[in-house]
Order: structure tokens, then sequence, then C-alpha cells
């Protein structure tokens, strides 16, 4: 990721209009009984496009806009964003995966640990966490429905942060095809 | 450089791991009138508007999206809705039906108490099949030979005369309704006591005739016409006396007195027969009250 001031304006809008959004109209629709979560998917996405300490910073800031638009306890859901967006942009530093389907599989990975670990953070600070049948079921299915939004989520940020990442998977994926298979040099 | 970046990562998540541990504990640690409690409330009093705003302007947005939603709930509903309809449907008929009985059971009970019909060993038989064609109007039911049912036994219900059996075998009978073209029954009219006969009206499903009546003027309408029983020991009449058949609906007046035609409703609804009577000994040596249900 280049920082530069409009990368982080960036950011920032997409950490406001991404939570407004979720607050206002996706939290609404349900599907199967269930409403999408688009703030683990975020902060994933901008995770694996621009590192871990991106992600971890979109992570934190978008679950600290979460708990204060909501008046829930502060620092937890950015704690859970925050390692979220970590994970998922260390995965692109160790492993740079490029095939397509990537998103999808970090877009529910990430949804499961977001689920799983703000009831598992809710227990732990003594709030009667949902542990039933009905639960397990509801994690399935925002899971599910996560995994269909995470490829237009993650291509709507790539879009968004395109001029500022030094190496787009796709663009490098093609190029070494085209080239023969010879890794292009680094625009930084 | 390597180094750098990675202290400098692993500085960053610990400043913000940090950052909400702290944030954590100073919530939980502080009461609701705390500083962050009030920095939250400052922060909601700013974004409310703007949610609002993007609430707002993204309804057309959900109500897209609703409406995909409703149509699947809609359908989905108007299935389960479907299949308790069809239940319901179901229960109603099944209540019906009982009704239905329990009313021809009723009517029955009058009517053979009536005419004192429970002389002639009357069975019960339900219809199971029936003539698809207007002017042959013949049922079937479900007593045969082997339940003593005989030709030309009266069929009643409780409403009045239905027919006869026109032909009997084994487990079923073919009884011929009062409205068949071949079908006819000596008949009284309750009132005047006059004689008559009493044929189905051709051409005109579902309407009985009477004609050639030496003293019409006897007969008005509304007169209950009833069987006339055995009158003569040469030609037996099937039909036990005092069974109603019908209530005058129409007197036609013709040129002469012997050119009236009485037309004659018939009292048992022959369109809605489901439960009847056979009549197994109509020649019994009862002679029933000529008194209308």
């Amino acid at each position: 990721m280049i920082w530069t001031p409009a990368a982080i304006f960036r950011l920032v809008a997409l950490c406001l209009v991404g939570g407004i959004f979720q607050l206002t109209a996706v939290s609404q629709f349900t599907i199967f009984g269930v409403p999408a979560d688009l703030s683990p998917l975020l902060a994933a996405s901008v995770g694996l496009l621009a590192g871990s300490i991106a992600g971890a910073a979109f992570g934190f800031s978008l679950g600290l806009f979460m708990d204060t638009a909501l008046l829930q306890t502060l620092g937890l859901t950015s704690l859970v964003l925050l390692i979220v967006g970590y994970y998922a942009g260390r995965l692109r530093e160790l492993r740079d995966p490029a095939h397509g389907l990537v998103p999808v599989a970090v877009g529910a990975v990430a949804t499961a640990v977001a689920v799983v670990g703000l009831a598992l953070m809710q227990f732990l600070l003594g709030f009667e966490a949902p542990a039933s049948l009905q639960f397990v079921r509801q994690v399935l299915l925002v899971i599910v429905l996560n995994s269909l939004l995470a490829l237009p989520v993650y291509a709507l940020v790539r879009r968004l942060l395109l001029p500022f990442l030094p190496d787009d998977p796709r663009r490098r994926r093609r190029r070494a095809y085209t080239t023969g298979g010879l890794s292009p040099l680094s625009r930084t | 450089m390597y180094d750098k970046a990675v202290r400098r990562r692993r500085a960053v998540l610990a400043v913000l791991v940090v950052l909400c541990l702290v944030l954590l504990t100073a919530y939980f640690g502080e009461s609701s009138g705390g500083g962050l409690h009030s920095v939250q409330r400052g922060a909601m009093s700013v974004l409310t508007p703007i949610q609002e705003g993007a609430n707002k302007a993204l309804k057309p947005l959900r109500d897209l999206f609703g409406w995909f939603g409703d149509t699947l709930d809609a359908k989905s509903e108007r299935d389960k809705l479907k299949g308790e309809r069809d239940a319901l449907r179901l229960e109603v008929a099944a209540l019906d039906q009982r009704g239905h009985a329990l009313y021809g059971e009723r009517a029955w009970r009058d009517a053979a108490a009536a005419a004192n019909l429970n002389a002639y060993e009357p069975i019960q038989a339900r219809m199971f099949a029936r003539s698809p064609s207007t002017f042959y109007s013949r049922i079937e039911i479900n007593r045969g030979s082997k339940d003593g049912v005989e030709v030309n036994d009266p069929v009643v219900n409780g409403e009045g005369l239905v027919g006869k059996v026109f032909s009997v075998s084994g487990p079923s009978s073919v009884v011929m309704l009062l409205t068949d073209q071949d079908f006819g029954v000596s008949a009284l009219d309750a009132k005047s006591s006059e004689p008559l006969s009493v044929e189905a009206a051709p051409g005109t499903p579902g309407d009985l005739l009477i004609d050639f009546v030496p003293n019409a003027r006897a007969v008005r309408r509304g007169d209950s016409i009833v069987t006339a029983g055995t009158t003569s020991e040469r030609l037996p009449s099937p039909f036990p006396p005092g069974i109603l058949i019908g209530i005058v609906s129409r007197v036609d007046i013709g040129d002469g007195e012997l050119d009236r035609r009485i037309h004659v409703k018939p009292a048992a609804d022959l369109r809605r027969l489901d439960t009847v009577r056979v009549l197994t000994k109509p020649a019994a040596e009862l002679r029933a009250s000529t008194k209308t249900p």
C-alpha cells in the first residue's frame, strides 16, 4: 500500500460509507432470516489488498465506528475486526494467493472469526452469549451469505484502492501468463 | 529493512490491540455518565443525521430488495396457506358430509315414525354411482340380493319416495329414481284422497307429472301427493301407502277437465342423494298411516 493522503482518505471514506451502508441498508435485509455482515468482508478485503497494517487499522476503525454508532461496548468489534484485517493482510504477505476465489474463502473465514469471536468476547465479558443450535444455524447462514457477497465486495474495494496498490494480484497474474511467467518489477 | 517493517507491523498491531483493551477496560470501568460514554453519545448525535439521511437515500434500494424478499416470502406464505386451505376444505367437506348424514338420519326417523316405515324392514344403503344421463335417472347403491333387496323394492329417504329397485346383483342394486322416464306410481292427493298416477314429466328432468285426472279440480297447488299403496289384489303396488312423493307445484289448465296437467315437485332432493333406505318387505301386512310427514 502506498500511504498517501488520498489513500488514507479513501480508506476513511470506505470505512464510513461501508459502515453506514451496513447499518442502514444491509442489516435490514434478511435472507433465510439473517442479515449479511459486510464488516468482516471489508476488513478482510482491505487486508488482502493492502496488507496487514492497513487491514488491522481499517478493521479497528470500522469496529470503532460500528460500536459507536450502535452504542455498543467500545473496543469489542474493533478487536475482532482488527484481528480479521491483520490476518487477511498476513495471508497476502506470506502466501500472496492469486487464485480468483481466494476472496470467497477469506471472506467465509473472516465472517466465521468475526461472528464466533464476537460471541466469545461477549461471553468472556459476562454477557449472555447465544449458545444454541439456532446460533450455529445463524452463523452458518451468515457465512454462506457473506461468501456470496465476498467477491463483489472485494472487487469494489480493489477498484477503490487500485491506484495505491503496488502490485495488483490479478494484473500480476495476467502479466505472468503473457510474458511466460517472468516476474514483473514492482512499481514501488 | 525487513526487520524494520516487521517491527513496525508488530508495533501497530500491539498498539491497536492495547487500544482496544484500554477502550474495553475503560468503558466497563466507568459509569454511564463517564467520558467514553459521553464521547460515544456525542459521536452518535453526529452520526444520527448522517444515518437518517442514508436511511432515506437507501430506501428505494431497501424497497427493491424488500420487494424480492417479500415476493419470496409471499410465495412460501401462499404455498403454506394453500396447504392449510386444502386441509380445511377437506375438514369442511367431512363436516358437511357428517352434517348431511345426521340431517338425513333425523329426517328419516321423523318420516319413519310418521308413516310407520320401520314395519317394512328398511335397510340403509349408500349411493356410490349415478347415471350421468339427465333422463335415465338411476343410481347404484351398495346393497344387493345378499342383503335381501329385491327388484321393485321401494327406495325412500327422510324426505320421501326416491324410487324403486330396478335390478339387483349380489352386493349392489340399481335404483330407478322418480324422475326416470320409465317410472310410474299410483298416488293419492293427501288432502282430497283423489287417486292419481304420477310419472316423470317428459323432457323436463326433475319434474313429475299427473294427467288424466278425473276430478282435477280437487287437486290444488301445494297439496301433498303420497303413494296410494296396494289398491288392487290383481295388480298390487310395490309401494306401501302414505309415503310422500312430492308437492303440487303447478296446475296447467287445459280445454277440458281431463286436459289438466298437474306438476309435482319431488319431495326428495334427488340431486343430492347420499343415504337411502330400501324397504325390503313392502307387502307386509301393515297399513301405514296416510298422514304425510
